[in-house]
This record gives C-alpha cells, structure tokens and sequence, in this order.
C-alpha cells in the first residue's frame, strides 16, 4: 500500500541560506571544499539532464567540462587577467559548441552504443590536448592570472579573490539550477521526459526526436562548460586529466550517488563524491580502492541512490515497503 | 616506402589488429548474449599482462605462466559473474557501467598495491625469439608471427564452438530468448558463467600473449578498452565476425597512421569511427 501523499518540504531557502552564511564561520579550506561542491553540483546537474531526464547515458561528459575549462587558459592573456564578460561566455560557449558536433554524431546511436560512442569520443578530445601542443600537451596549461568582471577601467569582481570567487560560484549555481527548472517545465523539456519514456510514440507524435535530443545535448554541454569554467579558474591550471574518462565516470556516479532525475539529487551526489573522495586520500594514496568499493556496494544493494534511503529505511521500519526501489 | 617495410608495417598491423580482435570478441560476446556492457573488461587484459609478468618471475617459463594465468582468469571470471554480474541482467545499462567502472578502480588500486606501479618487461621465451631475415637491415621477429597463428588458431576455434558445438547451439539460443531456452531445460545461468569466463579469459590472454611485446604498465587495460569499444562499436555489438573485420580496420588505420602522419596516429581510429557511425551507425554487421 502506498504511504498517504505528503506535502514535500523545501529546504531550498535554508540550503542556500546555509550555502551564502557559510564562509563567515569557515575557514579557507573548507570554503574552497563548498566552492568544489558546487561546480561539481553544476556539472553533475548537467549531465543529470541528459541520463536523468532524457534517458541518455553520457560516458563523455567530462570533454564538455574539459574543452571549456580549456578554453579559459587558451583566451586569457598571458599576465593580464581576463575579462569574465568574455571568457566566461566563450566557455559556455565552446562547451555547447563541442557537444554540438559530437551530437550530431553520437546522436545517430542508441543505448549501449550511445555509451561507448560517447566514451570514444570523448577520449578522441582528450588525446587532442594529450598528444599535440595546443594546451600543452600531457603537462597542461597555466592560468596565469584569474579572470576579472571589469566595466571600462572598474574592477567590479576578481576571481582571484576567494571570497569573491565562492559568491559568483554561488550565484552561478543558482543560475543554472534555475535555468534547469525553468527549461524543464517548458515544452522542451516536456518533450525530452517524452523521449525518455518512450522513443517511438514521440516519434509516432510527429515530434523532430533528434533536434530535440541535439538541444538537450548541447544545453548540458553549455551548462558542463560554465562548471568547466570555475573549475579552470579555482585552480589556476588545467591538464587532460580533467577531460579523461575517470572525470566523466565521477560525474555520471554522483548523479547517481544523488538519485537521478532530480536536480536535487545532483547537489547530494556531488557533496558526497566531493567529501568522500576528501576523506578516502586523506586516509591512504589508494583512495580509489575505497571509492571503488562504495560504488559496487551503492549499485548492488541501493539502486535509487542515496537521496532514496529514507524512503527506504522507512520502508524497512513500516515494513511491506517496495525493498527494490 | 619500399617493399620490406611495407611487408613488416602490414604484418604489425594483421598482429595488431588480431590482437584486439581477442579481447574485443569477448567484449561483444559478453553484451551480444548477456546483454552487459563491461567496462572491466580493458582491466581482465592488465591483469593478464600482470599475471604474465608475476608468474613468469616465479616459474621462469612463459608457458607455465599462461597456463596457471588461464585457469586463474576462468576463475575471476566465475567468481565475479557468481557475485556481482548474475545480479545485473535485469538492471539498466547505467548500472553496469556504473558497477564496472567501480570494479576498474578497484582492479587497478589492487594492481598497484600487490605489484606496484613501475614498468615491466617479459622476456620472450628462447623457442620464439628469433627473428626472420627480411632484407640486408630489416628482420621480424618470430614471436610476433607467433602471436598472429596463436589469434588466428583462436577465431578458428571460436567460429567453431559457437556454429558447430552443442554448447554454441545454446548460446545463440540464449542470446535470442533467455526464458525460451531455459523452458526446455537448459541451465542459463550456467551458459551465462561459461560465456562471461570465456569472455575474461579471452582478454587475459590476449594480455599474456602481449605482454613480452607492449610490456607491463599501469593503466594498458584502459587504453586497450577503449579502443575495444571503437572496434565493437564499427563492428556492431553481438557480432563476432564484425569485430574482427572491425579490428583488423583498426589495425590498419593505427599502424600506417602512425607511418604516415605520426603526430595525429591516435586520432586515426577514432575518424574511422566517426565516418561509420555517419555510414551505418548500427555497425558495419548486425548480429552474430
């Protein structure tokens, strides 16, 4: 029996309350551990898009994520900071351009081989930057100087600064979780939650699934390419590492971890990658054994992820609950 | 390029390309009739190199290495279908790769904590190790050739097994309707541990075959893995054939590339790819 349809509470507000007081009482570290959390909440979110609520399962997204963060090296001068106003837009931009092309082709397949697809090229990218000169070959690139929101001669915002840098990652995460929302209850997204549930009848319904499916694509590559934005900026470098297959297996487990098809459910699964993958490298330098073993455990006994285990633990306590999610 | 090189580039490329084919059937065989996508499976052929490597150490002969490392292979792969994989036939592609991906930095962490993370080499066993004189300056080596018989002998032995045995009747059985075939009495999940072992074992060995050539390095599963995917992916999922013809392609493409152009070598397989997903994105064969 179904338990009685609950109102749902919103922790939004108080997440995001919790979110913009953090950094008075935090200390430096674990303001930059928060600012991670969420670039890594804006990626998974945008990917989430794609696996979550259209039903397509990106191996690749991480090239998205990596050709943006690229970028932000490759248009900033060399010891001048840049402006945000261009470079911020110009990874987006190249996030949404690069997944414009591999759509068209990874577009065409379906299923198992839309996985590999993606996989392979993705992997083509990274041996793009890992083998020629470009960015620097397998050594990587530095970003000199952090970019700047200037008007004319006015520095408004300096990326340099961490305070600052924390509050427009804050506010870009808002942004985006927004935008997803929004794009999500339009016809759009209507039409993309049709095309997770069944292919056929929207094409029956006369629906163009494919230019539906590229939008979808490049929206999350756009959106993977702002997250690959900060990213390159709170670090200061960038090697080909970030766009490699482990980066697209990390995102696609917190999307996971989080349970999919809730932007929500992005936000837990980062904060939980994040902290653990935190807590494991402290304890020893095999930290991915560890990380290993909690994906196998997370796959084989709790399939809905972690953002169903009070459904589930109040399964277990009422008893009769639906054990397999 | 004149005609000895010519010779020697087309017979790395036929080894290459053989090579991958060993590792790749098994990766298509395991989704062609489980319906599981494996992305361990790059790691079944670094634990074959490794084991090559270990037990090598330990006997001093390479053949007693493969031997012990054969049994062990069929053993993993038992183990872990008995395990882990028996569960997943139901669930979502999502979640096998999800599992596997977690088994690849499990095998890996494993593999730098027993054997450590420097490079090895194998030595090529002395029965093989001569070298056939080509011209005045230009040899091949006999173990190379060897390595081609070996994984021609195997394609063989497969194509018959799955067309021509009593076993291979009920795997392609299996492979069209799993509840059909166990109606009349066929034990499928027996069918699916020997296919899933078959498949690791394929892979394992194709890492000891390799070993004394590539030689032993951390992250070899993964490169050999993707590469795998393209190869399956311009062959068609469940088709044995196609993975071979595809495999033998990439072996072409990657070897004459790197004579050619060696700077964008690694791109070349992936353009192959590319122009047949525009061509045939369901792959060049359909089904086994």
């Amino acid at each position: 029996m179904p338990l009685p349809a609950r109102k749902k509470r919103n922790y939004l507000p108080l997440v995001l309350l919790v979110l913009a007081l953090f950094p008075m009482f935090g200390s430096g570290y674990y303001n930059e551990l928060i600012a991670k959390i969420m670039i890594m909440t804006i990626f998974a979110m945008s990917l989430d898009l794609l696996v979550g609520f259209t039903g397509l399962v990106s191996f690749g997204h991480a090239a998205f994520f990596g050709v943006a963060a690229y970028s932000v090296v490759l248009l900033s001068p060399k010891y001048d900071p840049a402006n945000l106003w261009l470079v911020l837009p110009a990874a987006v931009f190249t996030g949404a351009a690069v997944a414009f092309v591999v759509g068209l082709f990874v577009l065409r397949t379906k299923g198992i081989y839309f996985i590999m697809v993606t996989l392979a090229f993705a992997q083509m990218i990274y041996f793009v930057f890992h083998d020629t000169p470009l960015g620097g070959g397998s050594d990587g690139a530095f970003l000199n100087v952090k970019p700047e929101l200037r008007i004319g001669e006015t520095v408004l915002l300096d990326l340099n600064e961490p305070m600052q840098f924390y509050y427009i990652v804050l506010a870009f995460l808002v942004v985006a979780y927004v935008f997803l929302r929004v794009l999500l209850r339009s016809p759009l997204g209507h039409a993309l939650a049709g095309i997770r549930s069944n292919e056929h009848r929207m094409l029956s319904l006369g629906f163009p699934v494919f230019l539906y499916k590229l939008a979808g694509f490049v929206t999350a590559g756009g959106i993977a390419g702002l997250a690959g934005f900060f990213s390159a900026c709170q670090y200061g470098f960038v090697t080909p590492e970030i766009l490699s297959w482990h980066q697209s297996g990390n995102v696609l487990l917190m999307v996971i971890l989080g349970g999919m098809g809730t932007l929500n459910g992005a936000a837990i699964g980062a904060f939980a990658f994040v902290v653990l993958q935190e807590l494991f490298s402290a304890l020893t330098k095999h930290w991915q054994l560890l990380m290993g073993a909690v994906i196998v455990t997370v796959v084989m006994v709790l399939p809905g992820g972690l953002s169903s285990l009070p459904q589930r633990l109040k399964g277990l306590l009422i008893g009769g609950g639906n054990r397999n999610g | 390029m004149d005609f000895s090189t010519f010779l020697i580039q087309l017979l790395n490329s036929l080894q290459y390309g053989l090579l991958l084919f060993l590792v790749a059937s098994g990766l298509t065989l395991i989704f062609g009739i489980m319906g599981i996508i494996n992305l361990a499976h790059g790691s079944f052929y670094m634990m074959g190199a490794y084991m090559a490597f270990s037990l090598t150490a330990l006997s001093g002969n390479l053949l007693v290495a493969i031997v012990v490392g054969i049994a062990l292979s069929v053993l993993i792969g038992f183990l872990l279908e008995w395990a882990l994989f028996s569960r997943l036939y139901k669930r979502d592609h999502l979640d096998q790769v999800l599992l596997t991906y977690g088994l690849i930095l499990i095998f890996e962490e494993l593999r730098s904590l027993i054997v450590g993370d420097d490079v090895h080499g194998v030595p090529i066993p002395e029965l093989l190790s001569a070298s056939i004189q080509l011209s005045e300056t230009l040899s091949y080596p006999v173990y190379r050739l060897f390595m081609s018989a070996v994984c021609i002998l195997l394609a063989i032995v497969m194509y018959w097994l799955i067309r021509y045995t009593r076993l291979g009747m009920m795997i392609r059985a299996g492979s069209s309707n799993r509840e059909m075939v166990q109606a009349l009495g066929i034990n499928i999940d027996l069918i699916y541990r020997i296919v899933f072992g078959l498949g690791v074992t394929l892979a394992a060995f194709a890492g000891m075959l390799a070993a004394p050539v590539s030689s032993v390095y951390p992250g070899m599963g993964n490169q050999v893995l993707i590469i795998c995917f393209v190869v399956v992916v311009i062959g068609g999922v469940g088709s044995v054939w196609g993975a071979l013809v595809a495999a033998l392609l990439i072996g072409l493409a990657d070897t004459f590339g790197k004579v050619i152009a060696p700077d964008y070598a690694g791109l070349a397989v992936y353009v192959l790819m590319a122009a047949v997903l525009l061509w045939r994105p369901e792959g060049i064969f359909r089904r086994i």
